[in-house]
């Protein structure tokens, strides 16, 4: 069989090397089926909405992690909560790349499906390669369901399938079967199919499952009929594995020790990675944390997140709009909270006014965009990165945000805490760009040793900041900082530091009401000044061969990129990468970078709008590469690319 | 549910001054800036020499506005301040009270800025009764851009924007914050000193968000506007005064009084008799339910303003917003512990890679 080896075109990352590469002689298990080693697999399980799909490869990522290989996922669903049962719209996916060495990205293409319906089936078979596993719920490919998605003939019988390796597995009936004694109804037996479908590859990937059924008997502690009967179902598919003569062969993937530093790792998506990163920042900055949001997708889950952790003093205001969920962020924030609101694009698009006045108040606020597709509502439950500009520039007047972004999903968590130190550190709000690929997909994370995270302490303003001619000492709220511009914080309930702030423009010093010309010219440069000033590390090229063309990422497009380039360095074709964290202020050696190299391709998730700023700035002739499909990147098509901007 | 046992100590959770205060200490070094004549003075000068009484510390005092002229009144008290944007006013207030319970947190807005840009904001601060004291301004008409018609101007009303008379028909802010569950709802008048210091005083008691409703005159661009409220001659018949615990009568020697149509259950204003003496209302401010807080609301005539009542229509006690999620903190450290950062952040699934 030679499904888990596939064509270089196929391939992810990896440090080069055909994918499902075998490690070593095929050995035999207990029962003499044929046991392979391979360096990494990609599954992707395929089903309805109600199948719990996702729960599936949540469960499957468990075990990957808790075995130790490097992983990357990216979950896939509709932005319907239940679309109707069977159809095309109706598919949920999850997707898992997992292997014994580093990888990058959640994988091209999947190496298995599973596919537990006509529609999962239909819906996905396009990114299947040839050759590839594909594990069939028989039970669903009955007439109707396979009229539905436009299935005249079944492609079961047809022919149409010959090229792949198909598993014809009845796994509705099975786990009915599985479950008769548990006294349920069969609609209730049949949801636990997912279970068995569970049960069967983590038989194939010989991951461990003790994780699984503990997981399952917590989940349904009230329940624990439910409970045992999932850990049936779930049992009962891996035995399926190990009895069946259709699975010849089951496959190891080694725990990648060498990809990882010395540490005690934990699977993380990126909305818990940012979750735990806010709560770290306001522990580190000792101020209590205060979230004023809107539900959104895909932000809500941080919501729900900081919900739960009011034992840190979180408190969380689900408030009734977005612009009440930045607004009580920014209260919070002038009463001395470390103020934070979460939203996507829509959200953002009502907050900017909110925004502006934080921007003229010179409060810290966060605010966490998790992008997704637009314009408009667009598509909630898929990834793009197009808010760039937004934040960026949408508001009114000169109103500068420095802008920070996430490049993988357990990144999130430090670059909330950069985002904070900037917030703390210049009093200004700042604006946390991750996306929806980031804030649901997930890979393995060091655990940071409490004691070595930043100190993000604040003084807050005690006492008089400056002497009038008269020698009278006073308060000044907008006397600042002659190294940050940073402004004095000065909190209520500090005695004598009674004082006014508000969106109209400022006296420079002293805060109060000014229309003067030229203090507004003033207070306009110096607020821009400030951002610009920001203390920003260094670009780092990655650059081992002295190439001609660099390519330049920001936020999530990390994974791809690296891995394209790691495929093209592979192949002999050299290639410089840098990829942006900080978009506003951008790092001060980017222009000296950019000149250094003939060619710049920026690959983005939206039409070219980081492309659009370093134009402009820089007056560098970027090369766009833009996809907006509301997926990732894929590798190889990166990779293409940049192999034609090379040769080009 | 401990909030109604708490409910008066609330105000303790703000420090007290050292000194005896004076109004001086509450006037900020700034020029007040409104129109000479404008009905904002007024109130201003109540406001400052108010606070005085309440003995609070200066220092966690804070007023916070929107936008509009009333909107500028915290650069004019010596207090914390935040002058923000239109309409939102509540919603920061909202952040600022519960994160803070040791700050005395009051907002100033107007007819347009409460009940037009920020009718959202507003109901939803009164349906959850955050601890905030709302001065609600209302001069029926946009006086910072020159004369519009506001949400409260009577229907018809001639404006710049309005040459043929305005269409919509306007809020009753009593009537509005009643059906959207505020605690307290109190409606003064801004020429009324005493009336309106009352007023004040028993919002800065009651636990919880309170609503006033301030009949502000706009001398420039709404003149008048209250007049049958305070001329004379006719205010007598035009005013009535709520008291909780007593009779609601009015006019020149309270010969009317509100009685309930047995009929139809809705209130009347009638002339009193001895034969309907005995059914008089009784104002109760404590009853539990707002309806007949609602049907005083609706007493008034909307074009002469006639019957209008003035007072505390409503002031009962519920849980506070910030009170219930201080005490969700505390409970979650009892049940769980103080949070441990280092537990948190290794969740319970993890492995180990050993160099």
């Amino acid at each position: 069989m030679t499904s888990q080896v596939s064509s270089p075109a196929e391939q992810a990352d990896g440090a080069g090397g055909a994918i499902g590469e075998q490690r070593s002689a095929p050995q035999h298990d207990g029962a003499g089926k044929e046991i392979r080693r391979v360096d990494r697999v990609i599954i992707r399980f395929a089903g309805d909405s109600g199948d719990g799909m996702q729960l599936t490869g949540d469960r499957f990522t468990s075990e990957t992690a808790s075995f130790g290989n490097d992983l990357s996922t990216l979950p896939n669903f509709p932005a319907e909560i239940r679309a109707p049962a069977g159809t095309l719209p109706g598919v949920s996916s999850f997707q898992l790349h997992f292997a014994d060495h580093d990888i990058l990205t959640p994988g091209d293409a999947p190496n298995v499906l599973v596919a537990m319906n006509p529609a999962a089936l239909k819906a996905n078979i396009a990114d299947v390669p040839r050759g590839a596993e594909i594990i069939i719920n028989t039970d669903e490919f009955t007439k109707r369901p396979m009229a539905k998605v436009g299935y005249e003939t079944s492609p079961l019988e047809d022919g149409s399938l010959d090229a792949y390796s198909i598993h014809q597995v009845p796994l509705t009936t099975l786990t009915v079967e599985a479950l008769k004694d548990f006294g349920l109804t069969r609609k209730e037996a049949e949801r636990s199919k997912n279970m068995f479908a569970l049960g069967l590859l983590s038989w194939m990937y010989h991951r461990p499952t003790e994780g699984t059924e503990s997981f399952l008997r917590q989940k349904f502690a009230k329940k624990p009929e439910i409970a045992e009967a999932n850990v049936a179902a779930f049992r009962a598919g891996w035995n399926f594995g190990e009895t069946t003569e259709d699975f010849a062969v089951s496959y190891e993937v080694a725990p990648a020790t060498k990809a990882f530093p010395t540490g005690t790792y934990r699977n993380i998506s990126g909305n818990l990675a940012l979750s735990y990163g806010l709560i770290t920042a306001a522990r580190q900055a000792d101020l209590p944390l205060y979230l004023g949001s809107y539900p959104i997708t895909p932000a809500s889950d941080i919501l729900h997140e900081l919900s739960k952790h009011k034992n840190f003093g979180v408190r969380t205001f689900q408030a009734e709009d977005e612009i009440a969920g930045i607004g009580a962020a920014l209260g919070a924030a002038f009463g001395g909270a470390l103020g934070v609101t979460t939203t996507s694009g829509p959200g953002v698009a009502l907050k900017s006014e909110t925004i502006g006045l934080a921007v003229s108040l010179e409060l810290p606020l966060l605010i966490v965009d998790i992008q997704r597709g637009g314009p408009s509502t667009g598509l909630p439950t898929k990834t793009e990165q197009a808010d760039l500009l937004q934040a960026m520039y949408g508001r009114n007047g000169e109103a500068p945000v420095p802008v920070v972004a996430p490049r993988t999903p357990a990144d999130c968590f430090d670059a909330a805490l950069d985002a904070a130190r900037i917030a703390l550190t210049y009093r200004t709000p700042v604006f946390l760009l991750s996306d929806g690929y980031l804030a649901n997909g997930s890979e393995p994370w060091r655990i940071p040793d409490v004691a070595d995270l930043p100190d993000l302490s604040v003084q807050f303003a005690t006492g008089p900041n400056h002497e009038l001619a008269d020698g009278t000492e006073v308060f000044w709220p907008y006397k600042r900082d002659p190294q940050t511009l940073a402004r004095p914080w000065a909190v209520p309930g500090t005695p004598g530091l009674e004082h006014r702030i508000g969106g109209i423009e400022k006296q420079d010093g002293t805060g109060n009401i000014s229309y003067d010309p030229a203090n507004h010219d003033h207070m306009v440069r110096t607020r821009q000044a400030k951002i610009d000033g920001i203390q920003v590390p260094d670009l780092e090229v990655d650059d081992p061969d002295g190439a001609r063309t660099l390519v330049l990422g920001w936020g999530s497009t990390y994974g791809p990129i690296t891995a394209a380039v790691r495929r093209l360095r592979a192949t002999g074709s050299p290639v410089a990468q840098a990829h942006l964290r900080h978009l506003n202020p951008f790092p001060g050696n980017l222009g000296e970078v950019l000149k250094r190299y003939d060619k710049v391709v920026v690959p983005e998730m939206n039409l070219g709008q980081l492309a659009t700023l370093i134009r402009a700035k820089y007056l560098v002739d970027a090369q766009s590469y833009n996809q907006v499909n509301g997926m990732p990147f894929k590798a190889e098509q990166l990779a293409t690319v940049l192999k034609e901007a090379i040769n080009d | 549910m401990t909030e109604v046992t708490d409910a008066p100590t609330l105000l303790s959770l703000v420090p007290k001054a050292e000194a005896k205060q004076s109004m001086k200490d509450f006037k900020s070094d700034q020029e007040v800036r409104w129109c000479p004549g404008c009905g904002d003075y007024a109130v201003l000068a109540a406001v400052q020499g108010f606070m005085p009484e309440l003995g609070l510390a200066r220092e966690n005092i804070v007023f916070v506005s929107g936008i509009g002229c009333s909107s500028r009144f915290p650069y004019y008290m010596n207090t914390y301040g935040m002058h923000s944007i239109h309409g939102r006013a509540p919603a920061i207030a909202t952040g600022l009270a519960t994160s803070r319970r040791d700050l005395s947190v009051w907002v100033v807005t107007g007819d347009g800025d409460a009940l037009s840009i920020g009718g959202n904001h507003l109901i939803h601060a009164l349906r959850r009764n955050v601890n905030l004291k709302i001065l609600l301004f209302n001069n029926r008409i946009y006086g910072l851009t020159k004369g519009q018609y506001s949400p409260t101007s009577e229907l018809g009303k001639i404006t710049k924007s309005t040459p043929m008379g305005s269409l919509d028909a306007p809020f009753n802010p009593v009537s509005l914050a009643l059906g959207a569950e505020a605690s307290f709802v109190a409606r003064t008048v801004d020429s009324d000193r005493k009336h309106l210091t009352e007023v004040l005083r028993q919002a800065a008691d009651h636990p919880g968000t309170a609503l006033v409703e301030i009949y502000q005159n706009c001398n420039i661009f709404n003149d008048g506007a209250f007049d049958a409220l305070k001329d004379k001659d006719q205010a007598e018949e035009a005013v009535i005064r709520l008291e909780h615990g007593q009779p609601i009568r009015f006019g020149a020697g309270l010969t009317k009084g509100v009685i309930r149509n047995e009929r139809t259950g809705d209130l009347e204003a009638v002339e009193v008799t001895a034969e309907n003496e005995a059914r008089i209302l009784v104002h109760d401010a404590h009853a539990a339910s707002p309806t007949t807080a609602f049907a005083l609301s609706r007493l008034a005539d909307p074009h002469t303003l006639h019957r209008t009542p003035i007072g505390v229509f409503r002031d009962v006690q519920r849980p506070v917003y910030d009170t219930l999620m201080a005490d969700q903190l505390e409970t979650a450290v009892d049940q769980r512990g103080k949070g441990d950062l280092g537990t948190l952040l290794a969740g319970s699934d993890t492995w180990t890679v050993v160099g």
